[in-house]
C-alpha cells in the first residue's frame, strides 16, 4: 500500500515536468529583497529559457544594511532605496502585488486580488515577520511611538527623527531579542552609531541596551570599541536582567523581569519568525522558520518550494543580506539543474558581515559553510572576526570595504 | 547493448552545471572597480588569482578578511575558483 502511494506521489510530482514540455519552465520568486531579487536575476542569466516571475508588493525596496547609518544621521535614506526596473529589463516578469497563500500541491501562488500564478518551482524569500506579541504592550501601533526599525523604510526615518528629538541629558533604551533573528551584529552596530550620534549631538544623553542574551556576534570587538569610544553606552545582558518583557508606549516605559526603565526614546527590536506567507503555507515548522535541504534549498516540508534568506533554517549561516545573496545564487543554479534533469552539485557558501562602529571604523565577521549531516555547517578553522588588536588603518579599510560591498551587492541584486 | 547506449547518452545530463563550489559567493563583494574599495576579480589571470588566494590562506599576503575565508578551501578548490573567475561565464 505504502509503495503504491509513493508511486502515485512520484507520478503526481512528475506531472508539472510533463506539462512543461508544452512551454517554458515557470519559476516564481516570492519576495524581492536581497535573496529574491538576486535569485530572479541569476536564474535569467544562467537559464534564459526559463520564465521567471517575481512577486513583490512594494515598488521600492529599502535595504537594511547601512540603515543604522541613516538613523544616526550619517547617510541619506535615498542611498537605501532600490527598484525592480533592472529585473524587468532582464526579462523577469514583475507582479507588484502581495501573495496571500501558496498551494504547494497545485503549485500555484494565490495573490491578494484573488488571481493565481502557476509554477514548476517556487523560490520563497519572504524575509521576516516581527513577533510583536512576544513583548507585552508592543504592537504595530506601539511601534509608531517605540520604533523597531528592523524592516527598513518609514520605521528607519521615524527612529532617526525621534533620535534627533531626544533631549540632551535624555535616555535612549534599546531592546535586543534572543537568537535567531535578522542580522546578528545589527543591534550592536545600531547601538554603536546611536551612541556616536548622542556623543556628538547630545553629550549628556545616554543609551541603555537591554539584551535577551549574554553572548552576541563580534562581542569582544564591539565591547572593546564601546569602552574606548562610548562611555555613554551601557549594555545589560540576560544574566544582568536585560530581557525586555513589557513596554508601555504611552509612558515610554520599558520593563524587564527585574527593573523598569523610563525612556525618552525606546527602540524595540522584537523576536522574529519567517515571513507570514511561510507560516500560512506550511513551509515553516514549529520554530517559525523554514527547514531546507542544504544542497538545493528545497523545503523539507513542501516539495517544489525552495526557501532562501532570513526565513530559511540555514544551519551555521547567519540571517544576513550577504548570506541571502549567496544562497540565492546557489539556489538559482540548483533550480536550473533540477528543471533540466541534472542533480545539483554540493555547494560551498560564504558569508561576510561588516559592521560600522563609528565613521572610519569597520569590523567584520566571515564564515565558510558546506552541507554536513543535512544542514549547512561552519567549516572549522575558517572564518571568524577581525583581529582585536588591529590598527586604525585596518578599521578604516574595513569601513571602506563595507561601503564597497554595499555598492557591489546591491548592484548584483537590483542592478 | 541498447541499455548501455542509453546510459552513456543520459550520463552528461546528470552532471551538475555552474560555477565550482564557493565561486558564486565571490561576486557579493567583488564587482566593478570601486575607488579605495574591494578589488575586482572577473577576468584577472588565473595564476594571479590562485597566488592571491593561496597567499591569503598561508598568511604571506596581507588581508582584512580573505585570510579567514580562504582557510575554508583546498588547493584544488582554489585552482577551480581561479579558473572560473579568470573567464566567468
Amino acid at each position: 500500500m505504502r509503495a503504491t502511494r509513493r508511486g502515485l506521489l512520484a507520478a503526481a510530482l512528475a506531472l508539472p515536468a510533463i506539462a512543461r514540455a508544452q512551454g517554458p519552465a515557470r519559476v516564481v520568486v516570492l519576495g524581492g529583497g536581497f535573496g529574491g531579487a538576486s535569485a530572479a536575476r541569476r536564474l535569467r542569466q544562467i537559464a534564459p529559457e526559463v520564465a521567471v516571475t517575481l512577486i513583490e508588493r512594494s515598488a521600492t525596496y529599502h535595504a537594511c544594511p547601512f540603515s543604522n547609518a541613516v538613523i544616526a544621521g550619517l547617510r541619506d535614506m535615498a542611498a537605501q532605496e532600490f527598484t525592480y526596473g533592472a529585473l524587468a529589463a532582464d526579462g523577469v516578469k514583475v507582479i507588484a502585488q502581495a501573495a496571500t497563500h501558496i498551494d504547494a500541491t497545485a503549485r500555484r501562488v494565490i495573490l491578494a486580488d484573488g488571481g493565481t500564478v502557476q509554477y514548476d518551482r517556487l523560490i520563497l524569500s519572504p524575509g521576516i515577520e516581527l513577533r510583536f506579541k512576544d513583548i507585552a504592550g508592543y504592537s504595530d501601533v506601539a511601534a509608531g511611538v517605540m520604533p523597531h526599525a528592523w524592516k527598513a523604510g518609514p520605521q528607519t526615518l521615524l527612529l532617526r527623527d525621534r533620535l534627533a528629538a531626544v533631549p540632551d541629558g535624555g535616555t535612549v533604551v534599546m531592546s535586543v531579542p534572543g537568537n535567531p533573528y535578522r542580522c546578528p551584529p545589527g543591534p550592536y552596530e545600531r547601538a554603536s552609531l546611536i551612541a556616536h550620534y548622542l556623543k556628538t549631538h547630545k553629550p549628556r544623553a545616554k543609551l541603555i541596551v537591554l539584551d535577551a542574551k549574554d553572548a552576541f556576534s563580534k562581542q569582544r570587538l564591539f565591547q572593546a570599541a564601546w569602552k574606548s569610544l562610548y562611555p555613554n553606552l551601557e549594555w545589560v545582558g540576560l544574566s544582568g536582567g536585560g530581557k525586555v518583557v513589557e513596554v508601555d508606549a504611552g509612558s515610554g516605559t520599558v520593563k524587564t523581569e527585574f527593573a523598569s526603565y523610563k525612556a525618552d526614546l525606546a527602540n524595540i527590536i522584537p523576536p522574529q519568525r519567517a515571513g507570514a506567507i511561510a507560516l500560512v503555507s506550511d513551509v515553516a515548522d514549529r520554530t517559525g522558520w523554514c527547514p531546507i535541504d542544504p544542497v538545493s534549498f528545497e523545503s523539507r516540508l513542501q516539495p517544489g518550494i525552495h526557501v532562501i534568506g532570513d526565513a530559511a533554517i540555514a544551519g551555521g549561516m547567519p540571517k544576513s543580506a550577504f548570506a541571502a545573496n549567496a544562497q540565492a545564487k546557489v539556489c538559482a543554479q540548483a533550480v536550473a539543474d533540477l528543471l533540466a534533469g541534472r542533480t545539483p552539485g554540493e555547494p560551498r557558501l560564504i558569508n561576510t558581515c561588516y559592521s560600522i562602529v563609528a565613521p572610519d571604523y569597520g569590523i567584520s565577521v566571515a564564515g565558510v559553510y558546506r552541507p554536513a549531516n543535512g544542514v549547512l555547517t561552519d567549516i572549522e578553522g575558517a572564518g571568524g572576526t577581525s583581529p582585536l588588536d588591529a590598527p586604525p588603518e585596518t578599521r578604516a579599510e574595513e569601513a571602506r570595504y563595507a561601503e564597497s560591498w554595499f555598492r557591489t551587492i546591491t548592484t548584483e541584486a537590483f542592478g | 547493448m541498447r541499455t548501455a547506449a542509453v546510459l552513456v547518452l543520459a550520463a552528461p545530463l546528470l552532471i551538475a552545471a555552474g560555477p565550482p563550489p564557493g565561486a558564486s559567493s565571490c561576486s557579493g563583494c567583488h564587482g566593478a572597480v570601486v575607488a579605495g574599495g574591494i578589488p575586482p576579480i572577473a577576468g584577472r589571470p588565473a595564476t594571479e588569482l590562485t597566488a592571491a588566494m593561496r597567499g591569503f590562506r598561508d598568511g604571506s599576503r596581507k588581508a582584512t578578511l580573505m585570510d579567514r575565508l580562504m582557510k575554508g578551501f583546498s588547493d584544488a578548490e582554489i585552482t577551480a575558483i581561479a579558473a572560473f573567475w579568470a573567464n566567468p561565464s
